[in-house]
């Protein structure tokens, strides 16, 4: 099955209210920011947002302010996806009593902490249960909002404040998590990767995530320049950088069927394109010590892992 | 003069009575997770809907925190909601109590009253509730399965009351209501729905400007549970507070109406004395325990002993005024606690009641028993021996001790 | 001048906003400064997209890129990705 795709023009793109405001709080060059910008950019109709704790539900309503031109609401930290299944259950609950006519779409927005570690459980419950709503995972690859702590986002070999890069140990020890396959394992209609270097690729999956029936899981790819160490003015460049290694490969699976985004696809085709991992290690300086010789086996350590998960993707996608 | 409604008397236990007053009170969302003995309201809940007889939305969560947060979420867009837990499951809920407060969510929550592990243990105490006292939720404790009906059909009016705006817990005892048959009057579906009424949703002031309604609604948005920090968390707070004061006059005026329909009161809403008027010594407790005691006191009046039972329906809003003039001539008093504050100066309710008689002169000698944790008998002997020895207690003017644990083996 | 705070009796109940963040300025934290040269400029629109501020706006009017500097934190991402390198960061005070 395929689902229609929705073509965004910057023209009427850039047209659209912002429902996610200027005067948020976030960090100069905050990667999340975008993500959420451009997210509710692909809104169809009324809809409520519900945030988990984390930085975007920080920055963007800090009482008495609120960034947000929607209803929204945060009640804790790994309960966003029941936040959801209640939110959706009171909608259907009220349609059946008529008090609203037309559709309101729900869309809960959780960071990596929020998703792959605490929140998993109640994300899980919901995409069981089928409630109609899209989880957006914007991917930060640690718990920055309490000062860049490890998650199972966070990247093999990443230095944080709770898995630093010391004498012997080369930062996080463990590899990443691969959430949306999990997703994708719950056999829920939509699961899609993006990057926040694509923006009409957002939009179309976020789009896509909100008109299919039942859950939708997007996970959104959202560099941390304080997190990862680098100038404000390279969030989209890094998030770009991650799709062409192949860091964070661009896919979707509509009902389970894996395809691969055309922006990844280029790398799939002309195995040439596909750029070394190391370009975009050595832009960060959160990974600055796997650059010293003794720490050296771990790039080729990571390089190996992208190189077998690329591998399975391209299996899952039949283009192997 | 209104006249008392016609009902049906269906034998239930405790759990099928809190099923069916909730379903008769038209309730929109249910979002619960299994746990004994609380799970029987969860089956009879679904079997309604399986059989169509409700309307409600049910949502079967993977845990007892994702139960209330959906509560919670879907009491913010504005509807009415239910749930109901014991135990570990409103343990796992602690967080989401405040949380639901906070956001001003009136959710009802059903409570069976049931220790919490380790050891792992399914019966009746009221640990679980009392250590959730602080958490801003309107606390209402039942005598039986009657009171159990008829206090979640109040508690939705209370709860959802725009004065209020807070969740409550109705807290029934585990097994020895939860799972015992009853003879349960029950007022037909209609009567029902109406006494409750639809969900009032008060104004509020948004952030564009203008008063609009206090729910996630896509045509006047609004914010709830931002980020408040120093200069605005303890306003919030204090509000709360106000919102627990106001709550006192509501459960009065609720108990009150509630009768006029059904002929059933249960004291002022707050506190249901039993021969106190005149008493010379009393006890002092929560729940089913009341009802033995009910007859134990029955037994000494009619041995011509001044015995009296304050049975604290409302713990939280606690009524303090009630609590004074209730026990005004008592000599001895003794705090009967199913729970236990470990390491502290005796169990939770005895730090409440002997609190709020100490401005009192003269006040009584307040002495306190712990009793039943994990489920166990409280019989009426043991009960009549308390009575005994607030008897000594009042003739010598003199407490031997002041914390004491019911048959407890050394 | 620091604005008297509400109190108890005047917040709204639930702890719901009452001020949109727009009236809160955070132009104020920037360093660098982004000047547009609208010669150079194609008007793709990709900047007003990608900004996480939202502080580039597509004016109907002029047909031109406008900046908020009101909310501008000065990142440098507009001037990073313009495909046509007509934003240039420059420290503020200088410009
Ligand atoms: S410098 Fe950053 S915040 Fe300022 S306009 Fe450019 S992208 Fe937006
Ligand atoms: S990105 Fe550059 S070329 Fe495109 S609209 Fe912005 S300033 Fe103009």
């Amino acid at each position: 099955m395929t689902l229609p795709s929705w073509k965004f023009t910057a023209k009427e793109i850039v047209k659209k209210p912002e429902l996610f405001t200027s005067g948020h709080r976030a960090c100069a060059g905050c990667g999340p920011a975008i993500a959420l910008r451009q997210i509710m950019k692909a809104t169809r109709g009324p809809t409520i947002v519900t945030n988990a704790t984390g930085c975007m539900e920080v920055v963007s309503t800090i009482y008495p302010y609120t960034a947000w031109k929607v209803p929204w609401i945060h009640t804790a930290f790994e309960n966003v996806a029941a936040n959801a299944s209640g939110i959706e259950a009171a909608l259907k609950a009220m349609k059946r009593k008529e008090m609203y006519k037309g559709t309101i779409d729900v869309i809960a927005f959780a960071g990596d902490g929020g998703t792959f570690d605490i929140g998993i459980q109640a994300l899980s419950g919901a995409a069981e249960r089928g409630h109609d709503f899209l989880y957006v995972l914007y991917d930060n690859e640690a718990y920055m909002n309490t000062g860049i702590q490890r998650s199972g986002g966070t990247p093999h070999g990443a230095s944080t404040t709770t898995s630093p890069a010391g004498k012997v140990i080369p930062g996080k020890t463990q590899f990443k998590k691969p959430i949306a396959d999990i997703m994708v394992a719950h056999e829920i209609p939509y699961v899609a990767t993006a990057s926040i270097a694509y923006w009409q690729d957002v939009l179309m999956k976020a789009r896509k995530g909100l008109e299919v029936e039942g859950p939708a899981f997007l996970h959104v790819f959202a560099p941390c320049p304080r997190g990862w160490r680098y100038d404000t003015s390279k969030t989209v460049e890094i998030a770009r950088l991650a799709v062409e290694t192949c860091v964070f490969p661009l896919w979707e699976a509509v009902n389970g069927n894996y395809s691969l985004s055309p922006q990844s696809k280029i790398a799939a085709l002309k195995p040439d394109r596909k750029k070394p991992v190391i370009d975009y290690l050595k832009m960060q300086r959160r990974f600055r010590h796997l650059f010293n010789p003794s720490f050296e086996h771990e790039r080729i350590v990571i390089q190996e892992r992208i190189d077998k998960r690329w591998g399975k993707l391209l299996k899952k996608c039949d283009m192997a | 003069m209104t006249t008392v409604q016609q009902q049906e008397t269906l034998a239930l236990n405790g759990d099928e009575a809190v099923a069916l007053a909730a379903k008769q009170s038209d309730v929109d969302v249910v979002a619960a997770y299994p746990i004994t003995p609380q799970t029987i309201i969860v089956e009879r809940f679904s079997e309604y809907v399986a059989d169509g007889e409700v309307e409600t939305e049910f949502v079967c969560t993977e845990s007892e925190h994702s139960a209330l947060t959906a509560c919670l979420a879907a009491s913010a867009t504005g509807v009415r909601t239910f749930t109901a837990t014991a135990s570990a499951g409103l343990a796992l809920m602690h967080e989401i109590l405040y949380v639901t407060s906070g956001c001003r969510a009136p959710v009802v929550m059903a409570i069976t009253n049931r220790a919490l592990s380790a050891p792992i243990n399914i019966h009746c105490d009221h640990s679980d509730s009392m250590a959730e006292r602080d958490s801003s939720w309107i606390q209402l404790y039942v005598e039986n399965s009657q009171e159990a009906y008829d206090t979640i059909i109040q508690a939705f009016r209370i709860a959802e009351h725009t004065k209020v705006l807070l969740p409550i817990m109705v807290c029934l005892d585990a097994f020895f209501l939860s799972h015992t048959l009853e003879n349960v009057k029950t007022l037909p579906d209609k009567k029902v729905k109406d006494f409750v009424g639809t969900r009032q949703i008060p104004l509020v002031m948004g952030h564009e400007g203008k008063k609009v309604p206090f729910k996630l609604d896509p045509k006047n948005p609004i914010t709830i549970g931002p980020l408040a920090l120093q200069d605005y968390y303890f306003e919030h707070k204090r509000q709360q507070e106000e919102a627990m004061r106001n709550a006192s006059g509501i459960i009065s005026e609720i108990n009150d109406l509630y009768s006029q329909l059904s002929g059933r009161k249960y004291g002022n809403g707050l506190t249901d004395p039993y021969f106190l008027e005149d008493a010379d010594i009393a006890t002092i407790c929560v729940g089913s325990t009341a009802g033995t005691t009910k007859y134990v006191v029955d037994n000494l009046r009619s041995r011509g002993i001044k015995a009296g039972l304050l049975r604290l329906r409302t713990l939280r809003p606690l009524p303090t005024s009630d609590i004074v003039s209730a026990l005004a001539s008592t000599k001895a008093v003794a705090v009967m606690d199913r729970s236990h504050s470990f390491g502290g100066y005796g169990g939770p309710l005895f730090h409440e009641i002997r609190h709020v008689l100490y401005d009192t002169q003269p006040h009584p000698h307040v002495v306190n028993y712990i009793y039943g944790l994990g489920g166990r008998d409280m019989p009426q002997n043991d009960i009549q021996d308390i009575y005994i020895d607030l008897q000594k207690i009042q003739q010598n003017n003199a407490v031997e001790n002041y914390v004491n644990f019911v048959r407890v083996r050394e | 001048m620091s604005e008297r705070k509400k109190g108890w009796k005047e917040i709204p109940v639930g702890g719901v906003c009452w001020k949109p963040a727009t009236e809160y300025s955070t132009g104020d934290w920037r360093t660098f400064k982004p000047v547009h040269d609208s010669e150079k400029c194609t008007k793709c629109l990709l900047c007003p997209i990608i900004c996480p501020d939202a502080s580039i706006n597509w004016n109907t009017a002029t047909q031109d890129i406008e900046f908020n500097y009101n909310f501008c934190k000065g990142c440098g991402i507009c001037a990073n990705e313009c495909p046509a390198n007509a934003i240039e960061m420059v420290r503020e005070g200088e410009a």
